[in-house]
């Protein structure tokens, strides 16, 4: 484009410095070695910029990068790096396990003889917005939903009306976009929550 | 000033500021930042509205378009994000620590005086010193981008002589809450 003819020359814009950010840790590739990654971050690496990985991870590359550190401020570095991701891989399995192990709760609640409501309950360990939940369920039965707590102080997404089953098949069918994607349907259970005392309304 | 920072729940609330409010932000950018005004309305164009963030304990994060611009603890100093320094290297002066001090910052310390002025450091020659208070992007020995934002707690020159204690207080660095953070 040339804007030069019509105007005096306006003042142009620097142009932003394209930053070569790891697709696995997010920092720039040079940081690898000081994430909590560094073994998976190398393998993308080598798999998908063979020539950048060249530049970092060539023992040439590793013999100038230790600067001024002394060597053994260097070997403890490398063991450090080695921990921490070793703390991070630990952390990230039982955090997958937990994932794996909780359960979602869609408690279908009596209100009144012909009342109910529909809780669910245990979303968020599947990293499901609940607001986003809530509103998408609010539209799709073209009735009210909202987050609300429950009697423990955890936070539910409460639906008007009795839709445990059609929220069940949602889960099941919710494919990506959908903001109730990922939660598997074998850890969701339906459970119906008589009339009681202190079974108080929302 | 990231660490342990969970969006869920430590912003409170999501605003656009006034005209009036953006102008002044928009001025203030411009004098401690050294950046050209088209430059930053190509980052932050004029027509397009700066929201205003607000987070636990007065920390204000800007953005525009959802991306998290610049940020400020009370009524600081302007903070650029990391994200953005890397794009723009050259808004902020450079200091440099030495390789041993780049796992230190990592893990949320502030930077000591001997991180700079030991043989992989770096700080500006005399006639370029920066006095206390500048915001200054931290470089790391061999690397080429920045590691972290900071502000200069003793003068540079000062750093360089008494060469003990916190020289830069580091605002955010790679990998801390706010790097997680890539759109609000
Ligand atoms: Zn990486």
């Amino acid at each position: 484009m040339s804007s030069s003819d019509q105007q005096p020359q306006d003042p142009q814009p620097v142009q932003p410095v394209q930053v070569f950010y790891c697709q696995v840790c997010t920092f720039p590739v040079e940081y690898c070695e000081f994430g909590s990654s560094l073994t998976r971050c190398k393998e993308w690496l080598a798999e998908a910029h063979p020539t950048v990985y060249e530049k970092f991870y060539s023992d040439e590359a590793l013999q100038s990068k230790i600067g001024t550190l002394s060597l053994e401020a260097q070997a403890k570095l490398e063991k450090d790096t080695a921990k921490k991701e070793a703390k991070a891989e630990a952390k990230a399995d039982a955090a997958l396990k937990k994932k794996m192990a909780s359960q979602v709760l869609i408690k279908r609640i009596e209100r009144n003889k012909r009342k109910h409501v529909t809780a669910i309950h245990g979303l968020e360990a599947f990293d499901i917005d609940l607001k986003k939940a809530a509103k998408f369920l609010a539209q799709k039965f073209a009735t009210g939903a909202s987050v609300t707590k429950n009697a423990q102080g955890q936070d539910e997404v409460v639906v008007q009306g009795d839709v445990a089953d059609e929220v069940l098949e949602i889960i099941e069918k919710a494919g990506s976009g959908n903001v109730l994607k990922g939660v598997p349907v074998a850890n969701c259970e339906i459970v119906e929550e008589k009339k009681k005392k202190g079974a108080e309304g929302a | 000033m990231f660490k342990k920072f969970q969006p869920s729940s430590d912003i409170s609330g999501q605003t656009p500021p006034k005209s009036s409010v953006q102008r002044s932000i928009r001025a203030a950018v411009l004098s401690q930042w050294k950046i050209e005004p088209e430059t930053l309305e190509a980052i932050w164009p004029k027509k397009e509205g700066l929201i205003h963030v607000k987070c636990r304990e007065h920390i204000s994060i800007y953005t525009v378009h959802n991306e998290p611009l610049f940020f400020q603890h009370f009524d600081g100093p302007l903070y650029p994000t990391l994200r953005l320094l890397h794009k723009y290297p050259y808004i902020l002066p450079k200091v440099g620590v030495d390789r041993g001090a780049i796992r230190f910052l990592l893990a949320g310390a502030h930077m000591m005086c001997p991180g700079f002025t030991s043989k992989g450091g770096y700080l500006p020659p005399a006639d370029a010193a920066l006095p206390v208070g500048a915001l200054v992007a931290v470089h790391a020995e061999g690397k080429e981008h920045a590691v972290a934002i900071g502000i200069t707690k003793l003068s540079t020159e000062e750093i360089k002589k008494v060469n003990k204690g916190v020289g830069v207080e580091i605002a955010t660095h790679l990998g801390d809450d706010l790097w997680a953070i890539q759109s609000l």
